[in-house]
């Protein structure tokens, strides 16, 4: 099998192996039992660590630790100093501002912070001066919160509890069978009732690249601006150069451990204006100024949203991540690294349609994609698929995913999952499919 | 394909063989849920959460003149390999014991799946189950061969 020819682009070829050997995970940390190179396709669940990741992390703690936004200790100064410049950093990854940017333990947090503030919102909370703005996106009897079939619980269940407190509605727009989103359905489900419209950027299971922009202009456009509109960008934050701005979005969530950082750490995005208009959600100290014992004032965001003891240590290293991903892209040319994902993506859905029995979750070339695919193997199950690959040093994700109720439009419980990264190879891939191609063989299925 | 790392444990061809025959498998809407006056049953549902196979297994009690004793096990369900096998060997296994010995069989198959690959089952006492103790050494695997004797063991219960 050879890959798709592509120009290369100026400035020296992409070179996966090089980039590879900075994750010690990958280039040897792994013992596999019979010392098989490990092939690590579960990216979309969790990313390695570049060294320069975990240094930071140690480093910050060996050097710096303590506690910031208190204290008069000249290290509490640093650490804030340092937190705050991680906030900087990140806050830029994604082309917004460091008041733009709250620290939240990860995406799922993200979305239940904005579904329990649009909550309490609904209860008649609000911050003096923004009672109406928040009004207009607080869900009550009869309104309706929109999301799509392809959702990731977290993007889900939020909001199927939020439209359960408030009596609202909760609508789902469909996908089409090659993963493509149902816009003509999202048009005719988006209305004037809609208070809320959450949806993924890439889906976890389909790999499609939703188009964001207009969904959020025919949002604005079928709602007169009054819906908030809600983005989970955990799979496009990876692979994706993001500018939330412009993607005219609300809010958007992603988590530190799929974009090479650490676990216990996410961003939730605002606009300014909705992060302003937002009431809090979790309680307590570090986001208040005058506290009585009849009432509280609140800090201005992102302060208002970061309640209780922060992750400092993470905050730092997810800076340092960034930092890594923007000095792959110095070292190898502006779009070097889409471009390998690109050809990483043709790879393995050209040849997993190839492998006899394979029916691909989200087969399409009409809408962009990254290099992640689910499918199912005919009269083997998920399970005994990944087992199979596991024993050949090949990790994938089987299951559903967090993805139940897209499974079931698909007519599966459970699905394989192979996902790449930057530090990904062709041969990665090839090993992958190679193992794959036995599978049904070895079940005695399809001979 | 070379099956590398001790996969043939896991999957014997026993196993697999189950994984096919599945014995017990039935549509349970045509299996009677009232059985004879002298009997009577419980139906379980079990799902795994990690992979959202499930199985819906229901035992049949009857009253023998030692004690009650488990005349009848019939499940349906979707699943991997090992969980199929799992309900097929156990259905084929526990089918007109007496009850105390299921409670205790249950016991000991949960015992040995979180062994780690310490203990084997007794080929005597478990028949072709005993092909399961291999599962122990794959903690991924182990909610997948317990999913039929969980149903089993909460069906017994509340039969």
């Amino acid at each position: 099998m050879s890959a798709p020819t592509t120009p290369a682009p100026a400035g020296a070829a992409y070179d996966a192996a090089a980039v590879r050997a900075e994750f010690p995970l990958l280039s040897g940390g792994a013992q596999l039992p019979d010392g098989a190179p490990l092939v690590y396709l579960d990216s979309a669940a969790t990313s390695q660590r570049p060294r320069a990741v975990l240094d930071a992390e140690r480093s910050f703690l060996e050097t710096t630790n303590s506690a910031v936004h208190r204290g008069a200790h000249s290290l509490a100064a640093e650490a804030t100093e340092l937190f705050e410049g991680a906030r900087e950093t990140v806050a830029a990854f994604v082309g917004a501002g460091p008041e733009q940017l709250v620290w939240t333990s990860g995406a799922t947090a993200g979305l239940n912070l904005v579904a329990y503030s649009l909550g309490n919102a609904a209860a008649g909370r609000a911050v003096p001066g923004h009672e109406d703005a928040v009004r207009q996106w607080a869900p009550g009897p009869g309104d309706e919160i929109v999301v799509t079939e392809a959702e990731h619980h977290a993007n889900l269940v939020p909001w199927q509890e939020l439209a359960a407190r408030t009596g609202a509605r909760l609508r789902a727009v469909p996908v089409h069978d090659d993963g493509v989103l149902d816009l003509d359905a999202a048009a005719a489900i988006i209305g004037e009732r809609t208070r809320v419209v959450a949806f993924s950027h890439v889906s976890n299971v389909l790999g499609v690249v939703n188009p964001v922009e207009r969904l959020v202009a025919m949002t604005r456009e079928a709602t007169g601006g009054r819906a908030l509109t809600v983005l989970d960008a955990c799979q496009s934050a990876p692979h994706l150069a993001l500018d939330l701005p412009a993607l005219g979005v609300d809010v958007a969530v992603f988590s530190g451990h799929k974009v090479l950082g650490p676990n216990g750490i996410g961003c939730l995005y605002g606009r300014t204006e909705v992060l302003e208009a937002l009431p809090p959600f979790l309680l307590g100290g570090s986001m208040v100024t005058t506290v009585t014992l009849e009432a509280t004032e609140f800090l201005p965001p992102p302060q208002r949203f970061e309640a209780g003891t922060q992750p400092v240590s993470q905050a730092v290293a997810l800076a340092a991540a960034v930092d890594f991903l923007r000095g792959v892209e110095e070292r190898f040319g502006a779009g070097a690294v889409a471009e390998h994902e690109r050809r990483l993506e043709q790879r393995l859905r050209h040849g997993l349609r190839e492998v006899p029995g394979v029916r691909l979750l989200g087969d399409t070339d009409a809408s962009e994609r990254v290099a992640l695919q689910a499918f199912d193997v005919e009269g083997v199950h998920a399970h005994d698929v990944g087992q199979l690959l596991d024993a050949r040093g090949v990790a994938v994700r089987v299951g559903h995913h967090c993805a139940q109720p897209l499974h079931r439009r698909f007519g599966v419980t459970a699905s394989v999952r192979a996902s790449a990264a930057l530090y990904t190879t062709e041969d990665d891939v090839d090993v992958f499919l190679d193992a794959l191609s036995g599978v049904r063989a070895y079940f005695g299925v399809g001979r | 394909m070379a099956a590398a790392r001790g996969l043939d444990a896991l999957y014997q061809e026993i196993v697999l063989d189950h994984a096919k025959r599945r014995v017990g498998f039935t549509s349970l809407a045509d299996h009677p849920e009232q059985p004879a006056a002298s009997e009577r049953s419980a139906t379980s549902h079990q799902r795994n959460p990690v992979c959202g196979d499930e199985i819906t297994l229901r035992a049949v009690v009857a009253d023998g003149p030692e004690g009650p004793v488990l005349r009848d096990v019939a499940w349906e369900g979707a699943g991997c390999s090992i969980s199929q096998s799992s309900a097929s060997m156990l259905s084929e296994l526990v089918r007109g014991v007496p009850l105390e010995q299921t409670d205790r069989l249950v016991a000991g198959f949960r015992e040995a799946m979180r062994s780690r690959g310490a203990l084997a089952l007794d080929e005597e006492e478990y028949g072709d189950a005993a092909a399961l103790s291999g599962v122990s050494k794959f903690t991924a695997r182990v909610k997948c061969a317990m999913l039929a004797w969980v149903a089993l063991e909460d069906a017994v219960r509340r039969a």
